[in-house]
């Protein structure tokens, strides 16, 4: 009867997560082995368009795709294997540019040069956001109590800003002659061009989003220390342990579970790093991996998309969440397994 | 158009219009009729005019083209008429979605131009209204306190852009809308004779003539805003009006705006010229662009003819009369005024239209992946090209072109 009553109760969120989550990715999975395009053929035309003053004709071979009997464009599909996978990594290139140990050459590969990012991204934004979260939380949590509303209210701004309107707003700061470029202008007295070269755009980008998910951490944080025992803290008090004793003894260790899980959230949230990208139009110079999937993605001027492509780097990412996850996920099973009776 | 792109791309203009016929156009339309086309200026003009007819509907968005080829699909379509340029044309005819007008312009397109009617295997698909083109401008003021002529060809723009660098009155010499750079250097390719494709689909853009324009582009980043790669439309037309650039390749749908006294600094002080050559004897580093209009074919004789009669008031003298600086107008009864000047030079001097296909699609798409690695230094001209063709190679191979 239990068994049944928890299966009631999961029914609905099982049902969901296969059809928003597991049949999506099932499609996806597929399309990243397959290629579906339009059959083309190649017709004398007559083409007219124009110039100001003037109609241009011209007669040429030209290829265009095949419209069926439906009046829709045929397509075709076909099994490609990995070769979807294997543009998107471009191992070959990437190989011989490690090979002459020629980092410029590996950072011209799209992929590369995303993961590149991504990466260097996820890690330094990562001990930023734990310590400013722990710190606030702490700061907060022993300053007078009529002061703690406000200054809850105040550190949470950043997290309730939509993301691209944030990155725009901080973008306009420092784009051109920003508001903030010039000031830096007239205080260094030489020119400043912040989107002029990748490393000054990455700076903004990180700086942006520790303030926005910073809150975030912090109000976890905070909420956890809620629950810390109050009679160790005070046994600690006459043991004689000092301030930082008793955060580094008794406060971190209660708070561990937590950080654990701010951590994989973080990693899992900035390993898809996306709204910096096009909130800072940076993709001339830094790209992210989710911002390549979506680039595949996008049509062109003539409407083409890379679907196989997408489906690919889409797959490749969800890969690499996996990896960044797994030395935590590993743990927090461990200490499941452990703590079981 | 894309390249007229706001620096908002993301922001959607809705413009509700189903108020009762209102004057000044000719017939009261009882058919609902829906319009999806780009937001700048000049769709707004032409769609307000429109609705005077009654039961009008636009969608103006700048995302535009990532939602008509879908609505135009449906059965019946979303849209009665789609707005175009000549790029965004391509998918819609590829999947066979506008419907051919040689009857309705027989009917009621008198007062049509030749060159406005759009032809497609021998077709008419579409009505251009405007023309588009990137040409010079320039400060006036400034070349003349410096004593210098108008260049005609890059060699000369840039001893131009080195005496207004010396004589340090702007920040920039030179500016322009790179962030686009795909269609830098798709115009100084054409401007220096270049070919992308052999057989059709084959790329062939490594080449003579692909280095030398590389180089070009690289020798003019000397002289820019060193953010030129961030740089859109917008970007290039605030750096005008504030007197921050002396001279610009800049978008001719632009040139009202750096006149306009509400925002501009620099009202009266620029002036338009052709495009420049990359050399003596070479036609212009610019493509000519059109925008216009399609009818969907997915919707009855009926709703067609209604749409094309709304389409054609929308598009007819008296829009072109109280809209006149708004575009250079390939409508009847628009006269060139001095904004149109470096555009009709343009065209003169030779430069060809976009050359606007599937392939050209993707090779937009290749350029733009690789050529700002050797903007920035990462990687020599010849490494580029090839980098361009291998990355449309892949491309074309997964849209079956190869």
């Amino acid at each position: 009867m239990k068994t049944r009553a928890l299966l009631v109760f999961i029914a609905p969120s099982v049902v969901m997560m296969l059809v928003f989550i597991a049949l999506p990715l099932t499609t996806v999975f597929w399309q990243s082995f397959h290629v579906s395009q339009p059959v083309f053929e190649t017709v004398r035309v007559e083409n007219c368009t124009t110039s100001f003053l003037s109609q241009v004709c011209t007669t040429e071979e030209k290829t265009r795709p095949v419209l069926g009997p439906d009046g829709k464009m045929q397509m075709r599909s076909s099994f490609v294997g990995l070769s979807s996978y294997a543009n998107v990594l471009e191992m070959g290139k990437a190989f011989a540019a490690l090979a002459d140990r020629n980092w410029r050459a590996l950072m011209a590969i799209n992929f590369w040069k995303a993961l590149r990012f991504t990466l260097t991204f996820t890690f330094l934004t990562l001990p930023i956001v734990l310590l400013l979260g722990v710190t606030l939380a702490l700061a907060v949590d022993s300053a007078a109590r009529s002061l703690r509303g406000s200054i809850i209210f105040v550190s949470l701004l950043p997290f309730i800003i939509t993301p691209v309107i944030g990155a725009l707003s901080i973008k306009w700061l420092f784009i051109g002659d920003g508001i903030l470029t010039s000031l830096l202008e007239t205080w260094l007295q030489r020119d400043v061009a912040v989107f002029a070269q990748s490393w000054s755009i990455e700076l903004i980008m990180m700086f942006y989003r520790v303030w926005h998910v910073a809150p975030f951490a912090f109000l976890i944080f905070y909420a956890s220390l809620q629950t810390v025992n109050r009679d160790t803290l005070e046994s600690a008090i006459i043991d004689g342990a000092s301030r930082w004793e008793r955060v580094r003894y008794v406060v971190l260790p209660h708070l561990a579970p937590v950080l654990v899980f701010v951590t994989l959230i973080h990693l899992m949230d900035s390993y898809r790093v996306f709204e910096e990208i096009v909130g800072f139009s940076s993709q001339a110079h830094v790209i992210s991996l989710q911002w390549l999937t979506y680039d595949f993605l996008k049509p062109d001027d003539s409407g083409n998309r890379s679907i196989s492509r997408a489906s690919a780097s889409a797959m490749l990412t969800m890969i690499g969440v996996v990896v960044l996850l797994a030395p935590l996920l590993r743990r927090t099973w461990a200490d499941f397994r452990g703590s079981r009776p | 158009m894309k390249t007229t792109r706001p620096l908002l791309s993301a922001l959607t203009v809705l413009l509700l219009a189903s108020a009762p016929a209102v004057a000044s156009c000719a017939f009261e339309n009882k058919v609902p009729v829906k319009v999806s086309a780009a937001a700048f200026p000049a769709w707004k003009a032409v769609t307000s005019a429109m609705a005077e007819c009654g039961n009008v509907q636009s969608e103006l968005s700048q995302e535009f083209q990532e939602k008509q080829a879908a609505g135009f699909a449906a059965k019946p379509s979303l849209y009665h008429i789609g707005g175009v340029a000549n790029s965004s044309l391509v998918p819609l005819v590829n999947q066979g979605l506008v419907r051919p007008l040689d009857d309705l312009v027989a009917r009621f397109g008198q007062k049509l131009r030749p060159n406005q009617l759009i032809r497609v295997d021998g077709k008419v698909v579409a009505i251009a209204m405007m023309a588009n083109a990137q040409h010079l401008m320039y400060r006036k003021d400034i070349f003349d306190t410096l004593g210098i002529a108008v260049p005609g060809t890059y060699g000369e723009l840039l001893a131009a852009a080195d005496k207004i660098q010396k004589a340090n009155t702007v920040k920039y010499p030179f500016g322009g809308t790179w962030k686009t750079t795909w269609l830098e250097f798709v115009n100084m390719y054409m401007g220096y004779g270049g070919e992308f494709f052999t057989d059709r689909v084959q790329p062939a853009v490594n080449n003579a003539k692909g280095v030398a324009a590389l180089e070009m582009l690289k020798k003019l980043t000397a002289y820019m805003d060193p953010e030129y790669l961030v740089s859109d439309a917008t970007y290039v037309q605030q750096q005008f009006q504030q007197g921050r650039i002396a001279m610009a390749n800049y978008w001719a749908s632009r040139a009202a705006a750096l006149d306009d006294p509400k925002e501009s600094q620099v009202v009266g002080k620029i002036a338009m010229a052709a495009a420049p050559a990359p050399d003596k004897g070479l036609p212009p580093a610019s493509t000519l662009w059109w925008d216009g209009i399609v009818i969907a074919k997915n919707i009855s004789d009926a709703e067609a003819e209604a749409a094309f009669k709304v389409a054609l008031e929308g598009m007819d003298a008296d829009m072109v009369k109280a809209n006149a600086s708004a575009a250079i107008w390939l409508i009847e009864g628009y006269a060139a005024d001095k904004l149109a000047a470096g555009a009709q030079a343009t065209a003169a001097n030779g430069a060809k239209p976009y050359p606007a296909s599937t392939q050209m699609g993707l090779m937009q798409k290749a350029i733009a992946n690789k050529l700002n690695d050797f903007l920035k230094g990462g990687k020599d001209a010849r490494t580029t090209l090839a980098d361009i063709e291998a990355d449309y190679r892949v491309l074309a191979k997964e849209a079956g072109l190869l």
